[in-house]
């Protein structure tokens, strides 16, 4: 039924952020930060090349993550139909819109190749059997090629459906909404599939002997659910600056929650089918994984993920009366977020410092760089078009969106 | 023969919904709204809880997993142990596939029966289907039925309370002998 009596009228003043505003300044903020987080680095770097590559592989993919994530709810909003989220699918284009500025952050990784992926040395000795083996796959030079292919894929549909959205506010064609519904199921296939390839080609070759089928799953189970916990406090955060406040409701509060509680499950889910399934088999080739994630103080890190990033979002998340109060929704959702991190920290440093937990500096000030840059970019887009779709023409579907 | 109740009939979902607040407001709790479509909002204008369905599932779920769980570790553990594998006899992540299954039957059971249980579902027959006019809660008209039970009950209280809220007709439903 719907509610024409009561439908909230879309305001100028609620959905455009104005010149002068406070978060105007966002943009050279995060531009600083970053500036400072990359000197801070690049200073670092000549004393430990190995870090400084750690380190900025766990930043970048991070905040990769989070962009993925983006990209994987609006193309899931188009496949779908779905009418409840229109009113914060803007704040999603946005964050898939800085995918562009990753493969220029990607070039630290490719100087610190060397240093990260054991493979490039082994390979180029020759004496490595297994190594030798996996040679076609993981070398230099496909490697390269593999990620150019993957940067361009990701910028190609982000910007796509960017543009063509963001054509629509002015325009207000249904032929926008009808043509990118069609095109984002096979972009979500190639998402899936480059993601995939990404994750094995980033995380899983740090040790070229060891395998994991599910794994590029268990990146997209993290990023999904990480993306969500930014958009809520995006959400958050613009409302207490007093935009979207007649526009995103509690329902739609209601409906962020119920996601992120299923992407907390659907991680889980997956983390927990990798572990077995390495548990059950016993060969030592997979189970060398765990078995360097449970020596020294990574043992804790290890129990802090399942506890922090499973059981007790689990039941925070739960109850319908958290997924409908903002501020404790943000709450967790910052914890998630922090989760995530702690999550890639778990999957990345165990290679790195195999015998216990070691934060350096150098782990500050890659995050400091790439985070930076990333909220800089972010809160830059959010000044360029208007904070919601307002041209979507199923936008009043979505404003007068109710949890029965 | 005994009374079961009042019923009131009318015209529009709008009229329902402020009926629904007059009769909320005067303070019955016995008492319900029947509408041919979901009306939205309607829960708040009658003044509902929320329902304990989603306890029920909570405890019932988290019971199957338990006994999933317990089950399992008894009878590798304890009744029946064996080497499997060369896994501890007490290999608890052998264990959480059933554990899980196990919680989310529970909780699938205590939601289906649940809700047949707390809507007092099946039955055979209303004393409401006695009415004639009844018949049409699932066509076109709206009704509110006061039933007799509610502490507050008065038949002619009740029928001034409903005619006051604009209802078009109203009867007293006799109970079932």
């Amino acid at each position: 039924m719907s509610h024409d009596s009561s439908r909230p009228a879309l305001r100028r003043e609620d959905v455009t952020i104005p010149a002068g505003h406070v978060l105007t300044r966002l943009p050279w903020i995060g531009a600083g930060v970053g500036a400072v987080g990359l000197v801070t680095a690049f200073v670092l770097r000549p004393g430990d090349p190995k870090q400084f590559a750690f380190s900025w592989l766990f930043a970048f993919l991070f905040f990769l993550s989070l962009a993925l994530g983006a990209l994987y709810f609006v193309l899931i909003h188009f496949a779908t139909q779905a009418g409840w989220g229109i009113v914060v699918r803007r704040l999603a284009e946005n964050t898939m819109a800085i995918l562009p500025l990753f493969a220029v952050l990607f070039i630290p990784l490719l100087l610190g190749m060397g240093e990260l992926f054991p493979w490039v040395q082994g390979i180029a000795e020759g004496k490595n059997h297994v190594l030798s083996g996996k040679a076609p796959y993981l070398n230099t030079s496909f490697f390269v090629i593999r990620a150019v292919v993957y940067f361009t894929c990701w910028s190609a549909i982000a910007m796509y459906f960017f543009r063509r959205s963001r054509g629509q506010d002015s325009s207000a064609a249904h032929a926008i909404s009808v043509g990118l519904r069609r095109l984002s199921g096979p972009a979500v296939i190639v998402l899936a599939l480059t993601q995939t390839f990404a994750a094995v080609d980033w995380i899983m070759s740090l040790d070229p002997y060891w395998y994991s089928t599910i794994f590029g799953v268990y990146w997209f189970a993290g990023s999904f659910v990480s993306f969500f916990a930014l958009m809520t406090l995006m959400v958050v955060r613009l409302r207490r600056a007093g935009f979207l406040t007649k526009i995103v409701g509690l329902d739609h509060f209601h409906d962020l929650g119920k996601l992120l509680f299923a992407f907390t499950v659907f991680w889980a889910y997956i983390g927990f089918s990798q572990y077995f399934l390495i548990w059950y088999g016993n060969i030592p080739e997979e189970t060398i994984f765990f078995r360097h994630r449970l020596e020294g103080s990574w043992t804790a890190v290890s129990l802090l993920l399942a506890a922090g990033h499973f059981i007790i979002p689990f039941f925070f998340f739960m109850p319908r009366t958290i997924k409908r109060k903002p501020g404790l929704l943000a709450l967790g959702a910052s914890w998630m977020l922090a989760m995530h991190a702690v999550d890639l920290y778990w999957l990345i440093m165990p290679v790195m410092h195999p015998h216990g937990v070691a934060v350096t500096l150098l782990d500050v000030a890659a995050f400091l760089a790439v985070g930076g840059l990333f909220f800089g970019a972010l809160s830059w887009m959010m000044l360029g078009s208007p904070l919601v779709p307002v041209g979507d023409p199923r936008l009043p579907e979505s404003l007068s969106f109710e949890n029965v | 023969m005994a009374t079961f109740g009042v019923l009131a009939e009318f015209k529009s979902p709008a009229d329902l919904y402020r009926a629904c607040e007059r009769v909320r407001d005067a303070g019955y709790t016995r008492w319900d709204a029947h509408s041919p479509f979901p009306v939205h909002g309607l829960e708040g204008a009658m003044g509902m809880k929320r329902s304990k369905l989603p306890w029920i599932i909570l405890v019932m779920a988290l019971g199957g997993a338990a006994t999933g769980f317990l089950l399992q570790t008894w009878v590798h553990s304890m009744a029946y142990p064996l080497t499997i594998s060369g896994k501890p006899h007490f290999a608890w992540p052998a264990y959480v596939p059933i554990t899980f299954e196990l919680g989310v039957l529970g909780g699938a059971l205590a939601a289906v029966f649940g809700m047949f249980g707390l809507n007092q579902l099946p039955r055979h027959h209303h004393p409401l289907f006695e009415s004639a006019r009844f018949a049409r809660f699932s066509d076109d008209a709206f009704f509110i039925s006061i039933e007799a039970v509610d502490p507050m009950f008065d038949a002619a209280a009740a029928s001034k309370l409903l005619h006051g809220a604009g209802a078009s007709h109203v009867e007293i439903v006799e109970d079932l002998p």
